[in-house]
């Protein structure tokens, strides 16, 4: 198996260094082994079939595996040379460090507004300038300040699909976070909203690092640097997406990739 | 061909049919009400207390009194019981204990009011040794209790737990995404089955014969012997006075009415409810 991407593991210090993965979901070994550097500001995209465990591992980056009974982790997560899963680490700041956008858009049901300063708001900010500050720069850097500005009290849930899913992420910007983990976050949208979403992912990149698990092969080699491909619960296979994509080292990569199966 | 259209015209006949009488039941019970009552119904009624027997005139504004505050008191007994059962067996309910709540839940919710008032006799009367509007609320707060339950555990887990994997990766406490994110959400669904335990129990008259007792006057003490707008219907209807008869119809009138208004209350905050 390739663990690391041998080339640029001496110039960059990883972002994210996970070792030795493990995910059961009560007796089922949803995930084998897996081992990834994540470098800061790139886009690393998880391919793979489905049940292949590659959204398993994604959420595994950011502890919401605790929240389900039955689900047991184990392997080290480093985010910043620290291992999240330490017994003497708060979930919670973890998740404050490393935001999670979902596969469907799930804006809370209130204002626009307050779903954006809902994590400011969280980590104890109350200043009403500085959340509307915030909510402003969250939401331009999402895209979609200009659709919603003059209806920042409106309901979140009367906005389109491809709207709602860049509230959810202005809503993870708005903490600051240094990681953004994405769950296949534009598989329930239409091609003018994931387009969107794809440019956002680009433009994110340069402040925060980007795992995203996809589905479409295409869109993982239009938009990620890195690639890694999963199957059966293992991590087969890691590289630049362009290695990945045009001369991968294993057959069942290659196999995947020219769709032989998924 | 003919022969399946034959059919389906049949079977929307007998649909219709029957949807007729199901909801033709209804208004002929109100309409027959509004009849018999409506001719009974004028300030005096609504604002005034009881004549003596055999003197005509009077009204039933103690039992009106007093049926809000029963019916309140019951609603700030069951509330906060109901609710929070309801989001423990919502959000944590998969054991064995969540089991036997929800089943006991169910059976409660088939238990005779009669013998609730009882209970809440044997309780909460017996042992003072007089009736009281209090032993009414406690046995009206039982009766409500499996409406909020259920329902209010129904409310919250309609709110997609997407939006509370939503709120989790936002680094909230389970605590902080059940009170800020998850309730809110289910707040309007909440309030509906509110609404309907109290239109169900303002309806009930069985708990109160020897709960609340009655009262021919005036009593706003919760810990003496209330009167009640179904109980006086019940009394004057049973009565042999033909005035009180009257009033007895003005009274079912206006206890009908708020029924019909509770339930319009919680349509309309169901429809504004999260989707």
């Amino acid at each position: 198996m390739i663990r690391v991407i041998e080339r640029d593991a001496p110039v960059i210090p990883a972002k994210m260094d996970i070792e030795d993965l493990n995910v059961y979901y009560g007796r089922f070994h949803a995930l084998k082994d897996a081992s990834l550097r994540v470098l800061p500001h790139k886009v690393t995209a998880l391919i793979g079939p489905s049940g292949c465990g590659k959204s398993t591992f994604l959420r595994a980056l950011n502890r919401m595996h605790d929240l389900m009974d039955g689900t047991h982790v184990s392997g080290t997560v480093k985010l910043d040379g620290v291992d999240i899963y330490a017994p003497d680490v708060d979930p919670v700041q973890i998740r404050h460090r490393i935001g999670m956008v979902f596969q469907r858009p799930n804006p809370f049901p209130q204002s626009i507004y307050e779903n954006v300063v809902y994590g400011p708001k969280l980590y104890g900010e109350r200043d009403a300038n500085k959340l509307k500050a915030i909510c402003e720069a969250s939401l331009r850097q999402a895209f979609l300040w200009d659709e919603v500005k003059d209806r920042l009290d409106r309901s979140a849930l009367v906005l389109s699909g491809g709207q709602q899913q860049r509230l959810c992420i202005a809503r993870v910007i708005a903490v600051k976070p240094q990681v953004i983990v994405m769950d296949e976050p534009a598989s329930a949208l239409d091609p003018i909203a994931t387009s969107k979403i794809e440019d956002l992912i680009g433009e994110l990149k340069k402040e925060y690092t980007v795992v995203i698990v996809t589905h479409s092969m295409q869109q993982a080699a239009r938009l990620s640097d890195f690639t890694s491909f999963f199957l059966l619960g293992e991590l087969i296979e890691a590289g630049t997406t362009s290695e990945i994509f045009t001369r991968p080292k294993d057959k069942r990569t290659e196999d995947y990739i020219t769709g032989r199966y998924g | 061909m003919a022969g399946r259209r034959l059919k389906s015209a049949f079977g929307v006949v007998v649909a219709a049919t029957c949807s007729g009488i199901a909801a033709s039941t209804l208004l002929i019970i109100f309409g027959y009400v509004v009849v018999q009552g409506i001719s009974a119904i004028n300030l005096p009624f609504l604002l005034e207390v009881p004549r003596p027997v055999g003197v005509t005139g009077g009204g039933v504004a103690n039992g009106i009194v007093g049926s809000l505050l029963i019916v309140g008191i019951a609603g700030i007994l069951a509330t906060p019981v109901g609710v929070l059962t309801g989001i423990f067996l919502a959000l944590f309910g998969r054991g064995a204990l969540a089991e036997g709540i929800r089943f006991l839940a169910d059976v409660l919710a088939g238990v005779p009011s009669i013998a609730i008032g009882l209970f809440a006799y044997t309780l909460f009367v017996a042992p003072f040794r007089h009736f009281s509007g209090l032993s009414a609320s406690v046995a009206f707060a039982i009766l409500m209790l499996p409406i909020i339950i259920r329902t209010a555990e129904e409310a919250i887990r309609s709110v997609p737990s997407t939006v509370r994997e939503g709120a989790l990766a936002l680094g909230m406490s389970v605590y902080s995404a059940t009170v800020k994110v998850i309730l809110p959400a289910a707040r309007p669904a909440i309030v509906t089955g509110l609404l309907l335990a109290i239109a169900r129990v303002t309806g009930e008259t069985a708990p109160l014969l020897f709960t609340a007792f009655g009262s021919q006057f005036w009593e706003l003490n919760p810990n003496n012997p209330m009167a009640e707008l179904a109980l006086q219907v019940f009394t004057y209807a049973i009565s042999p006075y033909d005035d009180w008869h009257r009033q007895a119809w003005a009274g079912a009138l206006v206890l009908i009415s708020v029924v019909f208004l509770i339930n319009f209350f919680a349509r309309f905050a169901l429809r504004t409810r999260f989707s």
